[in-house]
């Protein structure tokens, strides 16, 4: 079946199998591999991306669901060369350190602000509590959010 | 002769290795302060951080070679049986599928130190590999998998570490349950008890837990004509290299083994996977590459875990609090498969107590086998023991900290030799003072409803590193700077802090220098990053190539402006004559040469003979428990470390709050549960293997104790990973026996077994 979606701005139609994953679209079909996989039944995170301003796992999203929908992945983040506010805090805070959760941290702040553009340290706990890391005790990741809700 | 070939043994991981290989003779001072310094020990974001929050950094499960087939495993169900018939009929009938390998269609690769193959017709795990597809789609592989057809004759099976330990009918392997019993013993158990004021037993335990790094395992395997190339998520370039050529019986210079980057190890990633040979078997015979990745479920059952432990001590001590004698029997299970679940370095090496007498074993049951897993035995080790120091102290109506401080040794109580560095007592006050330790009360002083609580515990780990670990430094006729090390970084930082070293060195901006590591055709050899020894070892290999850089540009300089070379100065990147009226910069000079590179190679130095090398620290906990409901909040933990001189402190802080994060979560959470009837792992995702989430974690702060090691190395750097993790879930458990005046004896200390300890207690 073909589909047409947005997708980090541009508009895209691509031919898929009815049983294909968001995930596998991206990473496999699109050679987008920002987008993580981590456990691959919607536990980790790591595979967050965008779709209608909502952060979803699209590891259990089907490819088809995307008709007609905005997607952003951590590829569409940047405005070129430039960083968004939230790579740059992520690179100053030091909210990175394997980056495998990192893309998926930060679209899950990104939809976060497209909902709530001033969240508390409690909104972004709780924005973000289901992306996992096993590296840096998320302490500087909160305040790489944190600043750019306060820039 | 500015190198040297030397033998030298350094403990990896709770084993020691030896080495033969090159050191530097150069005598390089060791840096002075970090304050005295450009760039070392200042926060420095890392240099591949752009690629990482850009989603262009490539990590090994990005990777796509064309054409390439897809590898996935069949594995047993069963904990224990024996494979009696395969029927691939159906499964090699499905379109797509290129090849099947089993135990009947596969040479016997050893594996598991030889005591089984890659394919065994024996299964002795829920998990253990039975065959593996190859096929043109992932898809495409799991549906084979679902077509092959087993006959198991289902094997009588033990998954409990006491019942393997004494059973005798049931055995994981023929020759037994227990692998390498161990004994240890220093001066006279006998006298130390009856010297003795008091005695104490008692018993702590921990449970199995697994690593859970956030990338699954995975390989990706070609053979470009010869050469087997191996892109791998791993630890150890250049250990895979050596482990895989042996698997496969081919010399180590024909295997080429990448990493860019990797979502972490802890030591998962040390070994050899099974579906890194099985890939590279079917990619030899079909001539295709062919891409391996593990779901969560194979990572929760098949690549390691932490033995679990079951310690019992008995220790003498004096009425003013000295240690008279310790005992220490100990076993843990390693799963199926032959590993170390020994726990006794704390006990041997914490503190000075004259009489020892350690007895470990090592089960055998039908499990996941055990891996290295961030400070291997340490982290178990430290919670009995310093478990046991907190009863010891309560015994004699002491504080926590002062018991300790009086069984403080200044020399490694095992080889009686001095350490390096040693700032431990430093480390104690300031962990004590962050986290207001004068407020500490004696345990079971609050009888209110939510009661706090205060606990401390002491760390001890390698760390030291050392050599052979090498750097090549490579100036280009453009002036471009290229550092080549075999090491790899796990996320940790090794990318950033090669860069510093060499920019410090260089005097020029981190930004001038390209660093390329993990991969084994390009670099020269570093060694695994395990043991908390990636920075200490190749730290100073990089200082070394850098400072011999610098000395060839000066001489290249003094031929330029036809001067001696010691009137040649060298500063920021430029060599300047000694009038002062000439200088060259160093691309300019770069240009000069009538090489097309030049290329150096840097070395690690040597470690200090007759001293022992060891990292320490301290963590103090204080924690919130609800009595009503039994769940235990941390709300603070300090920590400080003599860990030698600090890098970088961004990723310094990063490590060390990483390591206390997923030491919370061993102390309150994290436990792999089999159920006993099947022998069926119940904790195979991340919503039953609890790891800690954003809400979990509590104020940390972080103060280092040392400057530098003085002795070790031309940067004086010990390694911080491991020691991150060793301390928390003894502190954590002290501060909860503190809160509740009942103390919990095993991990994790969830909210039943505090329900339960406050209910008997009544």
């Amino acid at each position: 079946m073909t589909i047409n979606f947005r997708l980090n701005g541009n508009d895209t139609s691509v031919e898929l199998a009815v049983n294909k994953r968001v995930v596998d679209l991206l990473r496999e079909d699109l050679q987008l591999t920002g987008t993580k996989e981590g456990c691959s039944i919607g536990e980790c995170g790591a595979c967050t991306i965008i779709v209608n301003s909502k952060a979803v796992n699209s590891c259990m999203l089907l490819a088809q669901q995307l008709e007609g929908c905005d997607v952003i992945t951590v590829e569409g983040l940047s405005d070129g060369e430039k960083l968004h506010k939230l790579q740059e805090n992520f690179l100053k805070y030091g909210g990175i350190q394997c980056g495998f959760c990192t893309p998926g941290m930060l679209m899950s702040a990104y939809a976060l602000f497209l909902e709530n553009p001033k969240p508390t340290v409690d909104d972004i706990k709780t924005a973000i509590e289901g992306n996992l890391c096993r590296c840096t005790g998320y302490k500087p990741i909160i305040e790489a959010i944190s600043a750019s809700a306060n820039s | 002769m500015t190198r040297k070939l030397i033998k030298s043994v350094i403990n990896i991981e709770n084993k020691e290795h030896e080495f033969i290989g090159e050191v530097s003779l150069l005598e390089q001072e060791t840096w002075g302060k970090n304050d005295t310094l450009k760039i070392i020990g200042k926060e420095i974001s890392r240099i591949d951080a752009v690629d990482k929050i850009s989603g262009t950094a490539s990590y090994t499960s990005d990777i796509n070679l064309p054409g390439q087939l897809y590898g996935k495993f069949l594995r047993s169900p069963y904990p224990s049986a024996k494979i009696l018939k395969i029927d691939l009929s159906k499964a090699n009938a499905l379109k797509g599928v290129k090849h099947i390998l089993t135990y009947e269609n596969t040479a016997k690769y050893k594996w598991y130190y030889e005591t089984s193959f890659l394919l065994d017709p024996i299964v002795r795990y829920e998990g253990d590999e039975v065959a593996f597809v190859a096929a043109e789609s992932e898809e495409i592989a799991e549906e084979a998998l679902k077509l092959i057809s087993i006959e198991y004759a289902k094997l009588p099976f033990v998954v409990d570490t006491e019942k393997a330990s004494t059973e005798k009918n049931i055995k994981v392997h023929n020759w037994g349950n227990i692998v390498e019993p161990s004994e240890y013993k220093r001066g006279n158990i006998e006298t130390g008890f009856a010297d003795a004021d008091f005695t104490i037993e008692d018993e702590f335990r921990t449970s199995v837990v697994l690593h859970n790094p956030t990338e699954p395992h995975c390989s990706v395997v070609n053979w470009d004509n010869d050469e087997l190339v191996i892109y791998d998520s791993t630890q150890a370039v250049y250990q895979i290299r050596e482990l895989a050529a042996n698997a496969l019986g081919i010399e180590q210079e024909k295997v080429r083994v990448i990493k860019k980057y990797m979502g972490g190890g802890f030591g998962s990633k040390l070994d050899l996977g099974k579906y890194t040979i099985a890939a590279a078997i079917v990619s030899r015979e079909l001539k295709k590459p062919v891409k391996v990745v593990m779901d969560r479920k194979e990572q929760n059952l098949c690549v390691g875990n932490r033995p679990d432990s079951i310690q019992k001590f008995k220790v003498g001590i004096k009425k003013e609090g000295l240690l008279t004698a310790l005992q220490l029997n100990s076993m843990g299970t390693v799963g199926a498969f032959p590993e170390g679940a020994g726990l006794s370095w704390p006990a041997k090496t914490m503190y000075k107590c004259p009489n020892l007498l350690v007895n470990e074993k090592s089960i055998l049951t039908n499990a996941g086998a055990a891996r290295a897993f961030r400070a291997p035995g340490h982290v178990q080790g430290i919670f009995g023991l310093e478990s046991l120091m907190d009863e010891c102290a309560a015994k004699l109506n002491m504080n926590p900290l002062e018991f300790r401080l009086k069984n403080y040794t200044e020399v490694d109580p095992v080889s009686n030799q001095p350490y390096t560095s040693k700032k431990l007592k430093e480390a104690y006050k300031k962990a004590a003072d962050l986290i207001g330790w004068e407020d500490w009360k004696a345990a079971g002083s609050s009888k209110s409803v939510n009661r706090i609580g205060l606990g401390m515990a002491s760390q001890i780990w390698w760390g030291g590193g050392g050599p052979p670990a090498h750097a090549n430094i490579k100036l280009d006729k453009k002036g471009n700077i290229t550092i080549y090390s075999g090491t790899q970084d796990l996320g940790t930082g090794t990318y950033t802090f090669i860069a510093m070293v060499a920019s410090e060195v260089l005097q020029i901006p981190i930004e001038r220098f390209n660093v390329v590591i993990g991969d084994t055709k390009l670099c020269p050899y570093a060694p695994v990053s395990g043991g908390s020894m990636t920075a200490p070892s190749v730290s100073p290999a990089v200082r070394d190539a850098a400072e011999r850089l610098k000395e060839k540009l000066m001489d290249t300089a003094a031929i330029l402006f036809d001067e001696e070379k010691n009137s040649i100065k060298y500063s920021n990147g430029f060599c300047v004559n000694s009038d002062g009226s000439k200088k060259v910069s160093l691309s300019e000079i770069a240009g000069h040469l009538n090489e097309q590179d030049l290329l150096i190679k840097g070395s690690r130095n040597e470690n200090p003979k007759g001293y022992a090398i060891n990292t320490f620290g301290a963590q103090f906990a204080k924690v919130e428990v609800d009595t009503l409901t039994g769940k235990v909040t941390v709300l603070k933990i300090s920590a400080s470390y003599d860990i030698g001189r600090v890098l970088n402190k961004l990723t310094l802080d990063n490590q060390i709050r990483g390591g206390i994060i997923m030491g919370l979560g061993y102390a309150l959470m994290e436990e792999r549960i089999i159920d006993e009837n099947f022998g069926k792992v119940l904790t195979t995702n991340l919503h039953t293997y609890k790891i800690p989430t954003m809400m979990d974690i509590p104020e940390i702060v972080i103060e280092i104790a040392s400057d530098y090691d003085p002795m070790i190395s031309n940067t004086g750097v010990k390694g911080v990973g491991e020691p991150a993790i060793i301390p928390t879930a003894a502190a954590i458990a002290n501060a909860v026996n503190n809160a509740l005046g009942v103390r919990i004896k095993s991990l994790p200390i969830t909210p039943d077994k505090v329900l339960i300890a406050l209910y008997v207690s009544k």
